[in-house]
C-alpha cells in the first residue's frame, strides 16, 4: 500500500467494507491517519526541547442495531486491517466467514479529495530553525517588556495530519489538516508575590502563520497581564454579577452549554436540554453558533472525521434552542441530523459529536455599557480552563480579574473560580456587546483532545457564584 | 506489532544496525506496546465496545557535539525506525548545551522485584456481560438512580522497555483491569446528582465489582439531600482520594526539574525546610503493593524506589532524573520520563503520620459531632490550581457534617494556599486507605475558605 492516502487505497478498502457488510454489519467505517507533529519549547533564551513525532494508524468502526464496535491499530497492512475488522465484527457477534448477502454495500463513491491542493503545506511550514528563531524572539520580547520575570517561555506546535475515510455507505474522502499554535507564558515573582500568565494563539490551514505572528504584541499582552496580577489580592467570594471579556471568555458557553448540546450527552442522559428544541433555554439576548467553516480558525475543517463537510449550525437563536451538534452515531441513536461534527483526536478514538468554532454572537451594546451597568461585580478579562460534569455543573477559572465598583473597573483580583448550573446561568446572560472575537483552544472529551475555537463578545451574567477566599 | 512481538534484543539489534549506518554512536530508546479492550453499556445495551493494538517508540541520539535530539513514532518498521533516527539527529542540532542528559548511572543496576503476576484476559464479551450485570445491580439500588452515564470495564496487556547503546536492556510486562461506575440520580423537583467509584486489579477476574457497585450507590444516594452551604471559613476533612489529588496537583514542590526551571514553590536550598506540620510524613513509593500499575524502572531505566519526600514536616528529598540528580550531586530516584527535556514526576504518594509524633487530636470523620466539611472529591484541578503560585480554588463534592449528620453540599468551591494548608493540618486519622492515586488517611485541615450559594 502507498505511504500517502489516495485513490490507490480504494480496492483494499472496498474489500474490507465488503467483508464487513457481508458479515451483516449495518455500517462499516474505516478511518486512516498519518501525522507529523513537532513541538518546540523555548525557556529564557534557549531552545530546551524539540520533539518530532510521527504516527500512523487506523480506526475501524462497525455498527449493528445501534451498537458499535471499534478497533484501532498501528498496523496498516491489509492483514492488520482485516484482523482489526474481524475483531470489531466479533464484538457484535458477527463473523466475516459467515458470508451472507452484501447488506447494501454498493462500492465507494469517487474520492472527494480535500487535500489535493494542500500537498505542499508540510514542506512550506516553518523549519525547525525558523520556529526556533521565532520562539526566541518571543522570549526576548518578554524579557524586554516584562518586569520581575522569573521564567519566560515560548512554545510552538505544528500538527500535520492526513486522513482518509471510507464507509460502507459509499463515503470516500481524504483531507490534509494543518494546525499550528504558539504560546507565550511567564512567571513573575517579587518577594511573596507571584503571578503566572500565559496566552495561546492558534490557526488551521495557514502554513505561514508563524511568520505573520505579531510577537511583540503577544509579548506585550502577556507582560501587561503578569504585571497587573503580580500584586493582586485574592477575590472575595460570593454571588455577584460578572462581565466576561470577549475571545477566551467564550469558555463559559463552551463549558456551560456547548457540551450539553452534543448528542453524546443525549445518549448518556446527561443534558437537561434533550427535549428542549424549540424552547427557551437562554436569555433572549443570546444567539449561539457552532461552525467549522471560518477561514483559518482553530476548529475549522474541510470535512469532519466521518467525511462530512462542516456546516454553520445555529444552536440557539434569541434564546431558543434550535438544534444539537451531531455525528453519525448521534444521528443513529438520537435522530438529530448530522452537522459535520464527528471529531476525534486520532485513529485511537471513535468519532463523537464535538464542538468546532463555538461562540455567542455579537449583540448591540458596547463593552463599556456592560461594565457601567454593574454596581458591584467582577470583570473577567482573561479566562483559564474549565469543565462540566454529568449533572450540568460547570466551572472555570479566571486568570485575570478586576473588581467592578459603581460601573467602573477597579483593582485587579486573582484566585476566582466561577461555578454554576447550565440551566440556571444561560438565562442570566442578559447583555451581549458588539465586539465578537475568537480564541484558539483544546477541548478534551469522549473522543480525545480536539482543536476548537471559543468566542464571544463581552457578555454580562446577572449573577453567578464566584469562588475565592 | 503486538505485546508478544516487542522483543527487546531484536529491537536493540535493529536499532544498533540502523544507528551504525547513520553514524550514531550513542543512543537510547523507550518503547511500549499494548493490547487493550474495553466496554461501555447503557441501560442494559452494549454502548461501545473498543479494542486497540498500539505501539510506539521514542529514540534519543547524541550527535558529534554531544547534543541530544529525540523523535517518537508509532511505526516500528525499519523505515519507521530510520525516520525516527533521522528526526532525532535533526532535532539534536537544537539540543540545549546547558542541559545535556546522559544515560542514567543506574540504568544497569539490579531492578526491584515486583510481585505483579500476569493475569489471563477474559475478552470483550465476558467483560460486557459483567458490566451489564453491574449496571443493572447499580440501577436497582435506589429508585433515584436512573442512569449510569459514565461506566466502563477494561483490561489490557502492555509491554515497556528501555534500551541504550551501553547495553542496558530493561523490559516489563503487565496486565491491568479497571471498572468505573458513575451514576446519576434525580428526585422530582430537585437537581440531578452524580457520583461513582473506581476499581483496579491485575486482571478482570479480580475486580471488586460488588464493592464498586456498593460504593457508587452509597456515594450517589448520599448526595440526593443536598443543600447550599454558606460562604465562610470551615474546618475541613479531606478523604484520602481528595487529599492525594490536591497534593498531586502541587507535586512540582518535589520535582527537581521544576526547581531548576524556577517553576516550583521549592528552591535548591529547600531541603530541610519545614513544609508541613511535624506529624505529617510523605513518601513516594512506586513499589507499594497497592500500586497495581507499578513499574520496576523509569523512562531512563533507573530502578523504582521508595523515597522519603517529607519527614516529620520537613522536606527531605526531591524527585530526580539523571540530569537533575547530576546537577544536585545525588543519584537519580527513578522518576524520569524520556525526552529531550526529561520530565520528572511523582509515582505513588504515601501520606502517613510521622513515627512517634502525634497531632494530639482524636478527630475521626465517622464520629465527630462538631461541624465540619467532608470533602470527597475535587474537580477541575487542571484549571483551579496555580502550582507556581501555591493557590487553589476548586469545585468539590462533599458534605457538611453536623452532629454526625451528613448534608450534601450543593455547588461550592474550596480555596486556599497549599503551603498554608500543609501547616494547618490538625490531624491525620490512623487508618490508611489505598486509593487509585496512592495511600493516605483522612486529613483534617482548619481554616479553609468555602464559597457556597446559600
Amino acid at each position: 500500500m502507498t505511504d500517502t492516502f489516495s485513490q490507490a487505497w480504494s480496492d483494499s478498502l472496498q474489500a474490507l467494507l465488503q467483508r464487513g457488510s457481508s458479515a451483516g454489519a449495518d455500517l462499516v467505517e474505516i478511518f486512516l491517519e498519518r501525522t507529523d507533529h513537532i513541538g518546540l519549547l523555548a525557556e529564557q533564551n534557549r531552545i530546551t526541547s524539540v520533539n518530532p513525532t510521527f504516527a500512523k494508524g487506523a480506526g475501524i468502526r462497525v455498527f449493528l442495531d445501534g451498537r458499535d464496535g471499534f478497533v484501532s491499530t498501528n498496523d496498516l497492512s491489509q492483514e492488520g486491517l482485516t484482523r482489526s475488522l474481524d475483531q470489531a465484527l466479533a464484538m457484535l457477534g458477527l463473523e466475516a466467514s459467515a458470508l451472507s448477502t452484501a447488506n447494501g454495500f454498493e462500492g465507494l463513491s469517487p474520492l472527494r479529495d480535500y487535500g489535493h491542493d494542500k500537498e505542499t503545506w508540510l514542506a512550506t511550514c516553518p523549519s525547525m530553525a525558523d520556529a526556533s528563531s521565532r520562539l526566541l524572539q518571543g522570549t526576548a520580547q518578554l524579557e524586554r517588556l516584562g518586569q520581575h520575570l522569573q521564567v519566560r517561555r515560548g512554545s510552538y506546535a505544528r500538527d500535520w495530519q492526513e486522513v482518509l475515510v471510507a464507509a460502507s455507505d459509499g463515503t470516500f474522502a481524504r483531507d490534509i489538516r494543518l494546525h499550528q499554535s504558539t504560546g507565550l507564558s511567564v512567571l513573575a515573582a517579587d518577594g511573596d508575590h507571584r503571578s503566572s500568565v500565559g496566552r495561546r494563539y492558534g490557526s488551521s490551514d495557514r502554513p505561514d502563520d508563524l511568520h505573520t505572528w505579531d510577537v511583540e504584541a503577544s509579548a506585550a499582552e502577556v507582560c501587561q497581564s503578569a504585571g497587573k496580577m503580580l500584586r493582586a489580592d485574592y477575590v472575595e467570594a460570593g454571588q455577584m454579577p460578572v462581565v466576561l471579556a470577549n475571545r477566551f471568555g467564550g469558555v463559559i458557553f463552551h463549558e456551560a452549554c456547548g457540551h450539553l448540546l452534543e448528542t453524546t450527552q443525549i445518549e448518556r442522559g446527561t443534558t437537561p436540554f434533550s427535549d428542549k428544541v424549540g424552547q427557551s433555554i437562554a436569555h433572549s439576548a443570546v444567539t449561539a453558533i457552532d461552525e467549522g467553516i471560518s477561514s483559518g480558525a482553530f476548529g475549522s475543517l474541510a470535512m469532519d472525521d466521518e467525511g462530512m463537510e462542516p456546516q454553520r449550525t445555529v444552536l440557539i437563536k434569541d434564546g431558543i434552542l434550535q438544534c444539537f451538534i451531531s455525528d453519525r452515531a448521534g444521528e443513529l441513536r438520537t435522530g438529530h441530523q448530522r452537522t459535520g461534527s464527528g471529531r476525534r483526536q486520532s485513529h485511537s478514538f471513535a468519532a463523537a459529536s464535538r464542538m468546532r468554532n463555538t461562540y455567542i454572537d455579537a449583540g448591540p451594546h458596547t463593552p463599556e455599557q456592560l461594565i457601567s451597568s454593574v454596581d458591584n461585580g467582577l470583570y473577567c478579562k482573561a479566562m483559564g480552563g474549565g469543565s462540566v460534569g454529568p449533572t450540568g455543573q460547570f466551572n472555570f477559572s479566571v486568570e485575570e480579574g478586576y473588581l467592578i465598583k459603581d460601573g467602573q473597573l477597579g483593582r485587579p483580583v486573582k484566585g476566582a473560580t466561577l461555578i454554576g448550573d447550565a440551566k440556571e446561568v444561560m438565562p442570566r446572560i442578559s447583555m451581549c456587546a458588539n465586539d465578537l472575537d475568537l480564541a484558539a483552544g483544546f477541548c478534551g472529551s469522549v473522543s480525545g483532545s480536539v482543536f476548537v475555537t471559543v468566542g464571544q463578545p463581552h457578555i454580562k451574567v446577572d449573577t453567578i457564584t464566584v469562588g475565592g477566599r | 506489532m503486538t505485546s508478544q512481538s516487542l522483543n527487546a534484543v531484536l529491537l536493540r539489534d535493529r536499532i544498533q544496525l540502523l544507528a551504525q549506518q547513520a553514524g550514531v554512536q550513542h543512543w537510547d530508546l523507550g518503547a511500549a506496546c499494548s493490547d487493550d479492550c474495553s466496554v461501555q453499556v447503557d441501560r442494559g445495551e452494549a454502548k461501545q465496545l473498543k479494542a486497540s493494538q498500539r505501539s510506539s517508540i521514542t529514540v534519543r541520539v547524541w550527535n558529534s557535539d554531544g547534543l541530544v535530539g529525540i523523535t517518537s513514532t508509532t511505526d516500528l518498521s525499519d523505515g519507521g525506525l530510520q525516520q525516527a533516527l533521522d528526526g532525532a539527529r535533526q532535532a539534536s542540532q537544537y539540543g540545549n548545551p546547558d542541559d545535556v542528559p546522559q544515560f542514567s548511572p543506574l540504568a544497569t543496576a539490579p531492578l526491584p522485584e515486583l510481585n505483579r503476576p500476569l493475569k489471563s484476559r477474559q475478552g470483550i464479551l465476558p467483560l460486557l456481560a459483567r458490566l451489564r450485570d453491574a449496571e443493572a445491580d447499580l440501577l436497582g439500588r435506589h429508585p433515584a438512580i436512573q442512569t449510569v452515564p459514565y461506566n466502563g470495564m477494561a483490561e489490557s496487556l502492555s509491554t515497556s522497555l528501555y534500551l541504550n547503546s551501553d547495553g542496558a536492556v530493561r523490559t516489563m510486562e503487565r496486565t491491568q483491569a479497571s471498572l468505573y461506575l458513575y451514576a446519576r440520580a434525580e428526585e422530582h423537583g430537585r437537581k440531578p446528582r452524580s457520583s461513582g467509584a473506581v476499581r483496579l486489579a491485575l486482571g478482570s477476574d479480580e475486580l471488586d465489582i460488588p464493592g464498586c457497585i456498593k460504593e457508587a450507590a452509597e456515594r450517589t444516594v448520599s448526595h440526593l439531600g443536598y443543600q447550599p452551604i454558606e460562604t465562610g471559613i470551615y474546618r475541613v476533612c479531606f478523604t484520602p482520594e481528595a487529599f492525594l489529588s490536591l497534593l498531586g496537583a502541587f507535586s512540582s514542590m518535589f520535582s527537581a526539574r521544576a526547581v531548576l526551571d524556577g517553576v516550583s514553590l521549592s528552591n535548591r536550598d529547600s531541603i530541610g525546610d519545614s513544609l508541613a506540620v511535624p506529624y505529617l510524613s510523605l513518601y513516594d513509593d512506586g513499589l507499594h503493593p497497592g500500586h497495581l500499575s507499578a513499574a520496576p524502572f523509569d523512562g531512563e531505566g533507573t530502578p523504582t524506589q521508595k523515597l522519603c519526600l517529607i519527614e516529620a514536616g520537613k522536606l527531605r528529598n526531591f524527585l530526580h532524573s539523571e540530569a537533575t540528580a547530576r546537577s544536585f550531586g545525588v543519584q537519580p530516584t527513578g522518576h524520569a520520563g524520556l525526552g529531550a527535556k526529561v520530565s520528572v514526576g511523582p509515582d505513588w504518594f504515601v501520606v502517613q503520620t510521622s513515627e512517634g509524633i502525634s497531632s494530639g487530636s482524636a478527630l475521626n470523620h465517622t464520629t465527630c459531632t462538631d461541624p465540619f466539611v467532608l470533602i470527597e472529591d475535587l474537580s477541575a484541578l487542571h484549571a483551579g490550581v496555580k502550582a507556581t503560585q501555591g493557590s487553589f480554588s476548586l469545585p468539590f463534592d462533599g458534605w457538611l457534617v453536623k452532629g454526625g449528620e451528613r448534608i450534601s453540599v450543593e455547588a461550592a468551591t474550596v480555596a486556599g494556599d497549599i503551603r498554608s494548608l500543609m501547616n494547618s493540618i490538625v490531624h491525620l486519622e490512623q487508618d490508611l486507605e489505598i486509593t487509585t492515586r496512592g495511600v493516605a488517611p483522612h486529613v483534617w485541615v482548619d481554616g479553609l475558605s468555602i464559597t457556597g450559594e446559600a
